[in-house]
């Protein structure tokens, strides 16, 4: 699946937009603690940046940034990393997801909360992004396709 | 028939319009979800969430405080929603090779 038209202003304007989408898309991550924001919005913002790229310089050359086959083990892998949270505190003698029992030192309780939180929230963007992408590849390849 | 379900969309809308006009303001402190206690003596879990959401997890932003500490289990099965929605694409719309 190749994009029939290649014109040179869309790919210069969506190849110029797509980093600053993706450093908003951390910011809003990784600001999700102090102002509106978190996992699930700055993953579909790292989604429509890969989109964008996909929809105008064509899926051969988007996939030097996020290849086809990607999209269903990362969304497993943002997955596994938000249970494994879990799963460690559990293991290291806490309740599921109870974050001060995270094996990192010289933090404080509420520290280590807030810790935590950013580790599941890096996990729900890495899933969402991955699956929207995903969805899309898969809806673009479809029984129909080749 | 029709004109019989036409009817009672419109009774049911203005039931509906009828019953929000009940509803307590934005930001109501007499509101049911604003109180200390419900109004069968149980604590309400808002009230807890606002006064220990900072001291709790040094995050001044009580939303994700509730949907990833407090409620994380339950943003977990969000999470897997997604991705079953995706395995679900993939199962259904990619030929095998």
């Amino acid at each position: 699946m190749t994009s029939s038209s290649r014109n040179p202003i869309l790919i210069t304007a969506s190849r110029l937009l797509a980093p600053f989408i993706q450093l908003f898309a951390l910011y809003v991550i990784f600001h999700g603690h102090f102002g509106p924001g978190g996992g699930f919005q700055g993953g579909a913002l790292l989604a429509a940046s890969i989109l964008m790229l996909r929809l105008s310089v064509g899926a051969e050359r988007s996939e030097l940034k996020f290849r086809k086959s990607w999209g269903t083990p990362v969304g497993a892998l943002g997955a596994m990393i938000f249970a494994g949270t879990g799963l460690l505190t559990l293991l290291l003698g806490g309740r599921f997801l109870e974050y001060h029992f995270l094996p990192l030192p010289d933090l404080s309780r509420a520290e280590l909360h807030s810790t935590g939180i950013l580790l599941i929230e890096v996990g729900v963007s890495l899933a969402v992004m991955a699956v929207l992408v995903a969805i899309y590849d898969d809806i673009m390849e479809g029984p129909g396709g080749d | 028939m029709r004109k019989i379900s036409l009817i009672a969309l419109v009774l049911f809308g203005a039931l509906l319009l009828y019953a929000s006009s009940g509803l307590p303001g934005h930001g109501d402190p007499d509101g049911p979800s604003h109180r200390e206690r419900s109004r069968a003596g149980s604590p309400v879990a808002a009230a807890h969430y606002i006064r220990h959401a900072q001291g709790d997890a040094a995050s001044p932003n009580i939303v994700t405080v509730v949907l990833a500490d407090y409620r994380g289990f339950d943003t977990l099965g969000e999470t897997v929603v997604v991705l079953t929605a995706g395995l679900v694409c993939y199962l259904i719309l990619r030929r095998s090779p």
